[in-house]
């Protein structure tokens, strides 16, 4: 078989290793020129925004920022009057629960069935894109998106943040202080972590996409289970699953900005996201690669 | 890569000529419902394949057989002398396919579509691209809409996108599901032209099609299928050959007509106004004799002969039913 497969691919001009990533580029580049991908990456920008004015009017008022006097509200809110850098922060608190996976849910969701949808799937497993390789560039492409999401939430809230606030130095939550500079990477640092705290995540709207051939419903469904073990993560009487549901350890990241850097829960998370996107990539690859495509 | 010298002719690795050959291939859908029933299928090399059937008679179904996108519930196919769908990531860069209609990506141009297509296949030269893409976008006429979202193209125009997509690069076998759906006539005697100057340049084209003439008019070799099985196949010719013509007479004296061909042993006769139609005597009677007997009965005559078998009158023989969708 592989001698015959060597001959044939021997027979043509010699073949260049590289060309195998050609998909990759063109996946992302299909990805990200989406009408869809944009709107939801300007929603994401969007929110920084709608934090950033809303914090700025409160203190034109004069009454303290955030409600309850710093004490309730999101993470870091309280923080943003006195240093910009901290919009950073409190939109990432905003968004990672909610907006952010659902971004990412709709895209995951939609990689393989949205394909399957259109029909172009059969196409691209035709020219031959070959299924494994196709699942590793849908999956390569979803958390490149991550990241992508991420950074843009972070780069609008940090504009957003420098032009409306003062910015300087910053007051760790040990009570210590860095200088901007420091900050500014902890504040990258942070973004990276919260880009990978979705790969579990993205690992299972990948799945999920493999299941159905229409990317609505894969969309949903992927969005539905991200909201279902929401849920289940707040229900004191299941602490016991807790610790393994992939949401659990996302807030993690703010301790990221303690002096010295408290790794152990972020390090946690990154270990059961590795765990899940296993899991739940393998199971993509088995259902996908012994499906009869049809559509 | 294989030391050379070893592999002379890489291609040929069994059933020579055959470009295209299953044993037994049959598919079982979940449900039960059996779409492929134990299929035989040989494709010369080098033939222009006309592969007919009713809808829902399992053309498609053996097409994405063929092509991997299923696998068979049970018996063998290969392609290009390899089994598929193990084989898939060697045969299929050197097999251009339209499969049930084209699909494309509705936001990207004709353009970018190809260009995606391409990329899928990791052995596809990135530098040649482009021009690849252009010389397929020439072939099918589209290069002045090149730059048009594909959403905007009319289905005749998303239909030669598709085949562009099929002649990406050099292909040994081209594999199109009803090329033609969609087209203008116009538009269809050019896919017609741009398949006999494709089997003439040699690749092998495998053709689906409802349209019997379309088949008849481009296709050396054909197959038919009817309920999952196949009927018949074999050469053009011989295959409308199987199925005896018509024997017509135009006449003002019809029932006379139809008195005396009844007399000289003639069967199936039928009376439709001016025209007498019969089945065509066996070989061994001179039609020349008929005429004569029937001119001698006083019975005139406005055209005599026998009208040749065409592929409908084979298929309709052949599976007893007219062409209809399959119950």
């Amino acid at each position: 078989m592989s001698q015959a497969e060597a001959g044939i691919v021997g027979a043509g001009t010699a073949r260049n290793p590289l060309w195998t990533f050609g998909i990759l580029r063109s996946e992302l580049a299909t990805t990200l020129r989406r009408w869809r991908t944009l709107a939801l990456l300007g929603v994401l920008a969007a929110v920084p925004v709608l934090i950033g004015i809303a914090v700025k009017i409160e203190t034109n008022h004069g009454s303290s920022p955030g409600p309850g006097g710093g004490g309730g509200g999101p993470a870091f809110l309280s923080q943003v009057t006195n240093n910009g850098l901290f919009l950073v922060f409190a939109a990432l608190a905003v968004t990672l629960p909610v907006f952010l996976p659902m971004a990412v849910g709709v895209v995951a969701g939609d990689s393989i069935a949205g394909e399957a949808n259109a029909g172009t799937l059969r196409y691209l497993l035709v020219a031959p894109a070959g299924r494994t390789r196709l699942l590793l560039t849908k999956y390569a492409s979803v958390l490149t998106f991550c990241l992508v999401a991420t950074l843009v939430v972070a780069l609008s809230a940090l504009a957003v943040g420098a032009l409306l606030f003062p910015v300087g130095e910053v007051t760790t939550i040990s009570g210590t202080r860095i200088g901007f500079g420091e900050g500014l990477l902890r504040a990258g640092l942070i973004a990276v972590v919260v880009a990978a705290s979705l790969i579990g995540f993205a690992a299972i709207g990948l799945f999920i996409s493999t299941l159905t051939s229409s990317g609505i419903a894969a969309m949903a469904a992927t969005v539905g289970m991200l909201i279902t073990v929401q849920i289940v993560d707040t229900i004191p009487q299941l602490s016991g699953i807790h610790p393994y549901l992939f949401p659990h350890y996302w807030m993690s990241y703010a301790d990221l900005l303690r002096d010295p850097v408290y790794w152990d829960e972020a390090v946690k998370n990154l270990g059961l996201q590795g765990l899940y996107a296993v899991v739940f990539g393998s199971a993509a690859w088995a259902r996908f690669t012994a499906k009869d495509i049809t559509a | 890569m294989t030391e050379p010298g070893t592999v002379t002719e890489p291609r040929a690795v069994s059933a020579p000529g055959a470009v295209i050959e299953t044993r037994g291939l049959t598919k079982r859908y979940r449900g039960g419902q059996l779409a492929v029933d134990g299929l035989d299928l040989s494709v010369p090399g080098g033939s222009v394949f006309g592969f007919l059937g009713p809808n829902g008679s399992g053309k498609t179904t053996t097409i994405r057989m063929l092509m991997g996108l299923i696998d068979p519930t049970s018996g063998t196919a290969q392609v290009l002398g390899h089994p598929m769908p193990g084989a898939a990531r060697a045969v299929l860069p050197q097999v251009g396919a339209l499969i049930e209609g084209p699909a494309l990506y509705g936001f990207l141009s004709g353009r970018d579509n190809l260009l995606r297509y391409d990329s899928a296949d990791p052995t596809a030269d990135p530098r040649t691209r482009r021009d690849r893409v252009g010389q397929a976008l020439d072939r099918v006429g589209l290069a002045a809409a090149a730059g048009k979202k594909a959403k905007a193209y009319s289905l005749g125009m998303k239909q030669r996108l598709g085949l562009a997509a099929a002649l990406l690069q050099p292909r040994r076998l081209l594999v199109l599901d009803e090329p033609t759906n969609g087209l203008d006539p116009q538009g269809m005697r050019e896919i017609r032209a741009l398949v006999r100057e494709l089997a003439a340049e040699g690749t092998t084209v495998f053709l689906s099609s409802h349209l019997l003439d379309e088949i008849e008019q481009v296709c050396t070799h054909a197959a038919v299928m009817a309920r999952g099985r196949l009927i018949t196949q074999g050469p053009v010719a011989d295959l409308a050959a199987g199925a005896r013509g018509r024997l017509a007479v135009t006449t003002p004296d019809p029932g006379e007509a139809a008195r005396v061909l009844k007399e000289l042993g003639v069967t199936g006769i039928t009376v439709d106004g001016d025209r007498v139609s019969a089945e065509a005597p066996p070989g061994d009677v001179e039609l020349a004799d008929l005429s004569a007997a029937l001119v001698h009965a006083g019975v005139r005559l406005r055209s005599f002969g026998v009208e040749r078998a065409s592929l409908e009158d084979a298929f309709v023989a052949l599976t007893g039913e007219g062409f209809d969708v399959a119950g």
